[in-house]
């Protein structure tokens, strides 16, 4: 029988220390939804969905009460709709957005994510149209998820793209100003974007994936920091080997929930996304586990290193636990989302270059971040340029989120509710770089040899 | 399928009897027993054969929880197989 130490340790994870898988998410293409015809290629998209993920959100709350591991949200990603919004020439494409809004609240799921365009080098048919259609789309749905990819390493980056995407995200938070801006909490924008996220706002089912698939993310900052917690003389690769192991045993879990998923919705299982997810619940944070390390605030001088080790452990444990581990797998530091980064900011601690630096060597990027309502889109365009370059560079992912709050000054809260938590306003630089994201063009891809 | 029931709290008379009870009664086999002291609190961990419970595993889990907490026990009920892939490679 199984040791009693091990039960109750896998008990007071789940009570006392918020582990919960995150995400189960359903791929599904659409490329075999593509028509000319909108209304005709909406109802196609809107069977396909049914089709598959009719029984979805069922399956994972069976899963739930067998196993008795909370399952947080139940997710689609799809094709990025921009590929269909190709062929529907003239047409209004708005059309996509309310088909699979209307998908998601007939299966029920939380979000759907994919109201997508892949950008990088260039606009193809249907992306500008796409990209153009975001604030109305954004407010118009509740549950439909967008992201755009602006850059990669071995296509550099898409300055157009860039600066338009500064305008579209301050456009997004007006048109969603009586709801905390959130239109611009549900788009990411990518550098470097991966076809197999479950993680919203950025997932989207990629191209080079099966027709349908399911993904998990896992949650558990709070166990990896009460794991820390224990070892208050610990030296750091001690701790980095606790930490290994403390991911290890999260993801277990989500490769326990994804293959009864896959078994039970007879649909093959792609990938755990080993990223820590934090919530606002008090101890699920990212920010606790760098402080609990030996920081006095997240945000201080040692943060980065902290983060680093944090990444590659929680890693190194998460690869032998899963068959096949994918998505952004890392550390997430979205500052809305968890309380130790909200206190972080709130005391001066944390400021958004030091999340710049941070995101050098987590996961994604800056995510969840609130800035001023009159910011310059100039200004958000050169904030998505500085993370761009830095996934270019260093051949990883990264990601703006981040949301105007329309009417507010730094030191403010925009307050979004539930796992959206509430962000402060955080203050930016005050000189302009506004001729810089003017020019346009592209940012040529990096030398990839050379590396002495 | 099988599932670990954990017994924490006081230790008092009759535990075993009781938790037993609610398990025959749902048909439930009782496979594994094991109790320990921690820190002063009553640990048991019991291994039981659910396959052919005669009620829905959610309920089998309430009721037992029900009577834990008439006996100011904290009970769990959780399917084996997490604890075998959380800790066995």
């Amino acid at each position: 029988m199984i040791n009693t130490n091990d039960i109750l340790e896998t008990i007071k994870m789940f009570e006392e220390e918020h582990l919960d898988i995150r995400t189960v998410t359903m791929g599904i293409s659409l490329l075999d939804c593509i028509e000319p015809n909108i209304d005709r290629a909406c109802e196609k998209i809107y069977e396909k969905i049914m089709r598959y993920a009719e029984n979805h959100v069922k399956t994972g709350e069976d899963i739930e009460k067998r196993y008795g591991i909370p399952i947080i949200n139940k997710r689609i990603s799809v094709t990025p709709i921009s590929f269909l919004a190709a062929s529907t020439k003239g047409a209004d494409v708005i059309k996509f957005a309310l088909a699979l809004e209307r998908a998601a609240n007939e299966t029920g799921v939380n979000y759907i994510g994919g109201y997508s365009a892949l950008v990088h080098k260039g606009f193809s048919a249907g992306d500008r149209a796409l990209i153009e259609s975001l604030p109305r789309a954004l407010a118009a749905t509740n549950k439909v998820c967008s992201s755009v990819n602006i850059g990669s390493t071995a296509a550099g980056i898409n300055m157009n793209a860039v600066a338009l995407m500064g305008e579209i995200i301050v456009n997004a938070a007006k048109a969603t100003v009586d709801n905390s801006c959130f239109g611009a909490a549900k788009i990411v924008v990518f550098c470097n974007a991966v076809e197999d996220n479950p993680f919203m706002a950025g997932a989207f089912h990629g191209t080079g994936e099966p027709d349908v698939v399911i993904n998990v993310g896992v949650s558990g900052p709070g166990v990896v920091r009460a794991a820390v917690a224990k070892m208050p003389t610990a030296t750091l690769d001690e701790i980095a080997e606790t930490i290994k192991r403390t991911a290890f045993k999260i993801t277990r879990m989500g490769q326990l929930v994804g293959s009864a998923a896959s078994k039970a919705l007879d649909i093959p299982f792609g990938i755990v996304d080993l990223s820590l997810a934090p919530t606002p619940a008090v101890g699920d944070s990212v920010a606790y586990i760098l402080e609990e390390m030996g920081l006095e605030k997240c945000g201080t001088h040692g943060t980065i290193a902290a983060l680093a080790l944090l990444n590659d452990a929680v890693k190194k444990g998460g690869v032998m636990a899963s068959s096949s581990v994918g998505g952004l797998s890392g550390a997430f530091i979205p500052v809305s989302e968890d309380a130790g980064m909200i206190k972080a900011v709130e005391c001066g601690a944390l400021t958004l270059e030091k999340l710049e630096a941070m995101t050098a060597v987590c996961s994604v990027g800056i995510d969840m971040a609130v800035v001023a309502g009159d910011t310059p889109p100039e200004t958000i365009a050169a904030i998505i340029a500085d993370e761009a370059a830095i996934g270019m560079v260093n051949n990883k992912t990264t990601a703006v989120r981040i949301i105007p709050a329309i009417g507010k000054v730094t030191g403010e809260m925009l307050e979004f509710g539930g796992l959206f938590g509430s962000g402060p306003v955080m203050p930016l630089s005050k000189w302009s770089a506004q001729k810089f994201i003017k020019r346009g063009g592209r940012i040529p891809s990096p030398l990839q040899s050379l590396k002495n | 399928m099988r599932a670990v029931i954990t017994v924490i709290g006081k230790d008092t008379i009759g535990i075993l009897a009781q938790i037993s009870t609610v398990c025959a009664q749902s048909s439930a086999n009782v496979m594994d027993v094991t109790q320990t002291i921690l820190q002063d609190l009553f640990a048991m961990t019991m291994l039981v054969d659910i396959s052919k419970c005669n009620i829905p595993f959610e309920e089998f889990s309430a009721q037992l929880k029900k009577q834990g907490e008439g006996m100011n026990l904290k009970i769990h009920v959780m399917h084996e197989d997490i604890f075998n892939s959380m800790h066995r490679i």
